[in-house]
């Protein structure tokens, strides 16, 4: 620790601090532009000015290491008078264009010109002018606006791991544009938004549809993935204008991936707003009684074999909770939340769940990923490896992953099998050798393969015999894809004893075994068309998806922004969404639809409201309490080294970042991206 | 002493003579009183009547949907949708005044930077029904070019004190 004395006031600061963060510990104010946390140092906006004693001139204090004994002035008339003079220099070739900025009332320049800059100008000659650039669908540009701080720049580089932005040119005719024409192909592209401190880079969705002070915040929750973002959704007239990320250490840092940010016009399309029922091979609209009546018909009529549940990707924990009592109360062996035909283990917790956490990434010094695309299942996880492994103290193997993440690695492989070979397990032992802190992430895509329960088994093993399994440490992660994933698992929407999996569940239906299937917001359960025939299939969600039209009765209910729900993100972190907006039409909560159809049956559900549901769900489940906790369990492994795998290359991985769920398919921002960057990156890539 | 000083002046209706003199001068004098729907009086360059939403004389809407007049409105009077119009520029695609919420304070004038909206001198836009009184974006125009050399020249009278 070195002591620095700030406008008189003595302060301690680590060494190799910077003096902005000597000022901001003694509580002073740094006006800054190129400065962020998550980024590395720049100084070129000489915003930060701040007098040394000693120093001839002002110094950028953001750059400036801190020494012992250091007095720092921040409020002299030297200080002010220079910060006034780099405001005149920016605002120079900065437009006068607010009033038509999405930036405007939002903005740093904005506001640090009102505190720290002059009311008037000197200068008369003309501007400079600068020509929009191209960078995709998302972001908009108005580059004359730009004052070169070079966030996005340093972003694009550090974080997101892509190098597509530059500035070229210098001095009056610097310029921020993109390496190649066509946009940026990040999937966290979206950041650069909120990282830019003037209007330069703006979304597009969302131009002039709203002014910053008219919109209404709300906190909630993101699940276009399983990590569980923070976010911050921005409404205004009954509608969803815009989503930020909220600042979450432990989990997303400040990022968000473009998915999550701009996929929310998806809720706006597509909606089941009021119950249908088949009639004469034709969905005909009808009211919640008749369709509920038409539905325990069908119950009535049919053996509980004869019947199956499938929950999806955004299904909240309530429902499946729900579901599965209700289910229970009838009979029904035949549920399962793993719609993508993941075999991933459900009896112990640590077979699902992210053990070590998002969070001790940042300490790891030797990661190995299997089957699994970190990129584009979890981009903000990604982000964060990257993170680390630019520190230069991380290490990274692959088994099974495309080659295009964001840093460097060494593969074993692509083809899943050699996992079972003897040579790479010692490969894999010698690798984690010596390691402090050692973690394999294990991908649910992987498990989704024929082979998965073995490949589980299999890396379960290594881990422990590769000692990442110690007091106070857990090395091996399950990297779900689906925000429903875990929170189903929890509450325990499985197969009861007896009962068929998702996988059974498909060959069953393949076999006309199952004659009633509920499909819970499930389109994404993967199935042949042609064996639904004969199936009575009630679809219970919010969008008219894949399988509401092949369905016989349709429920709606409400999407995540329109409900409280429960979500559970890879570590097992109980997390709510907030309501939003109001439900369209008849629609309501998903596990009030099982709450009405017990009431017509069997009668086992006693709760009535949200309340009551939580109480119960957190009396049988207490694990779920542990809110904002990653949960640390026991660790059994059943010792297996005889297992042989089949050759297996990934095709099993993520190909469309934009469209995993409903939500994303009938969003137009996401089939923008689509058209405007997959179909173009495959160009590209089949040219070269 | 003073009693009868009072006794005199009420016996030869002293004040009646004084009110009766000063009515005889204002004979002379020109008249104020004017005969209103035909006569009408003058209003300050700064007077705010009704709204108008004014064009460039390319014929180009000023208004950029900014929403400051929205923003500043005491009686939240001012509603406005906005949209990216075709060729790339901010436009609103609603501009709704409702006028008997309004107070005629002129906040909406003063914040508007490209003095889109404005309050003429029209004083005279009495409806029969309240659904009259809320006013769109369309009829604003329209008062905009009713009144639109009314406005130029207010605007520039009042140019220097700005």
């Amino acid at each position: 620790m070195i002591k620095v004395k700030v406008n008189n006031k003595v302060v301690e600061v680590p060494e190799g601090a910077t003096v902005m963060q000597a000022c901001e510990a003694a509580g002073e104010e740094i006006p800054r532009f190129c400065y962020h946390e998550k980024l590395s140092i720049a100084g070129n906006c000489r915003m930060c000015l701040v007098d040394i004693e000693k120093s001839p001139k002002p110094v950028a204090s953001c750059a400036m290491p801190a020494a012992n004994e250091m007095v720092i002035k921040t409020n002299t008339k030297k200080v002010e008078k220079a910060r006034k003079g780099v405001m005149e220099f920016l605002l120079i070739n900065h437009p006068l264009d607010c009033p038509i900025c999405d930036q405007g009332g939002e903005c740093d320049l904005q506001d640090q010109s009102l505190y720290f800059g002059k009311s008037t100008s000197r200068y008369q000659d003309s501007k400079r002018a600068v020509n929009e650039k191209n960078f995709g669908p998302l972001i908009k540009t108005v580059m004359t606006r730009c004052i070169h701080c070079t966030r996005c720049v340093r972003f694009m580089d550090e974080i997101a791991g892509t190098h597509e932005l530059g500035a070229i040119n210098r001095g009056e005719g610097m310029e921020i544009t993109s390496a190649i024409e066509g946009g940026i192909t990040s999937e966290l592209s979206g950041n650069i938004i909120d990282l830019c401190p003037v209007g330069a880079l703006t979304s597009k969705p969302y131009a002039f549809t709203a002014r910053s002070w008219e919109l209404n915040h709300f906190d909630s929750i993101d699940v276009s993935d399983a990590v569980g973002s923070n976010i911050r959704i921005d409404e205004f007239n009954g509608e969803i204008k815009r989503i930020l990320p909220r600042e979450n250490e432990e989990i997303n840092q400040e990022w968000l991936s473009d998915k999550a940010r701009f996929f929310y016009d998806g809720l706006k399309n597509q909606r089941l707003d009021k119950p249908f029922v088949k009639k004469n091979n034709k969905l005909v609209s009808s009211d919640w009684n008749k369709a509920l009546d038409t539905i325990i018909k069908k119950i009535n009529d049919n053996s509980p074999s004869e019947m199956a549940a499938i929950s999806g990707a955004l299904t909240d924990t309530e429902t499946m909770y729900t579901a599965k009592e209700f289910f229970k109360g009838i009979n029904v062996k035949n549920i399962d939340c793993r719609f993508n035909l993941s075999q991933v283990p459900f009896s112990n917790p640590n077979d699902w769940l992210f053990n070590s956490g998002i969070e001790n990434i940042d300490v790891i010094d030797k990661l190995l990923i299997i089957g699994c695309d970190p990129r584009r299942e979890a981009a903000v996880l990604n982000s964060r490896i990257r993170q680390r492994w630019l520190t230069g103290s991380l290490d990274i193997l692959t088994i099974s992953t495309p080659e295009d993440l964001t840093y460097k690695f060494n593969s074993l492989g692509n083809d899943i099998s050699i996992l079972s070979d003897l040579n790479t397990q010692i490969k894999i032992k010698s690798f984690f050798n010596n390691a402090n802190f050692p973690m394999i992430i294990l991908g649910d895509s992987i498990l989704s393969t024929l082979q998965g329960d073995k490949i589980h088994k299999i890396v379960k093993n290594i881990s422990k015999e590769a000692n990442l399994i110690r007091k106070n440490w857990n090395g091996f992660n399950v990297l779900n894809k689906y925000a429903s994933r875990v929170g189903g698992l929890s509450v325990g929407f499985v197969p009861s004893e007896g009962g068929l999996s998702s996988v059974e569940i498909k060959k069953a239906l393949k076999r006309k075994k199952i004659k009633v299937l509920f499909l819970i917001e499930a389109d994404d359960f993967l199935l042949n068309n042609n064996d639904l025939e004969d199936v009575f299939i009630v679809y219970i969600g919010h969008h008219g998806d894949r399988f509401a039209g092949n369905s016989d009765v349709i429920l709606p209910t409400s999407a995540f922004t329109e409900k409280k729900s429960l979500y559970l993100n890879i570590e097992g972190r109980a997390q709510f969404t907030k309501i939003v907006t109001s439900k369209p039409g008849v629609a309501v909560d998903s596990w009030k639809v099982f709450k009405a159809l017990d009431q017509k049956l069997s009668s086992v559900i006693k709760y009535n409201t949200h309340e009551g549901l939580l109480k119960q769900m957190f009396n049988d489940y207490p694990l779920l309490r542990s809110q904002n906790n990653a949960q640390k369990l026991k660790w059994e492994v059943e010792k297996n080294n005889k297992i042989k795998l089949a050759s297996e290359i990934n095709d099993f991985l993520v190909k469309n970042f934009y469209q995993t769920c409903c939500i994303s398919r009938s969003s137009e921002n996401m089939a923008n991206c689509v058209r405007e960057i997959l179909e173009i990156k495959k160009v590209n890539n089949g040219s070269t | 002493m003073k009693k009868i000083y009072l006794v005199l002046k009420s016996l030869f209706l002293i004040d009646i003579a004084k009110g009766l003199y000063l009515t005889f001068l204002r004979m002379f004098s020109p008249s104020v009183t004017i005969n209103y729907p035909y006569e009408k009086g003058k209003i300050s360059p700064r007077f705010r009547g009704e709204h108008a939403l004014r064009r460039y004389p390319n014929g180009e809407e000023r208004c950029i949907a900014c929403k400051l007049c929205e923003a500043i409105c005491p009686a939240l009077a001012i509603t406005i949708d906005a949209e990216e119009r075709e060729d790339g520029s901010r436009r609103t695609t609603k501009y709704d005044i409702d006028m008997t919420k309004c107070i005629y304070c002129g906040l909406c004038q003063e914040a508007c930077p490209v003095d889109a909206i404005v309050q003429g001198p029209n004083y005279e836009f009495a409806t029969e029904t309240h659904e009259e009184l809320i006013y769109n974006k369309q009829k604003l125009l329209d008062n905009g070019e009713r009144w639109e050399d009314a406005l130029h020249k207010n605007i520039n009278s009042d140019i220097e004190y700005r």
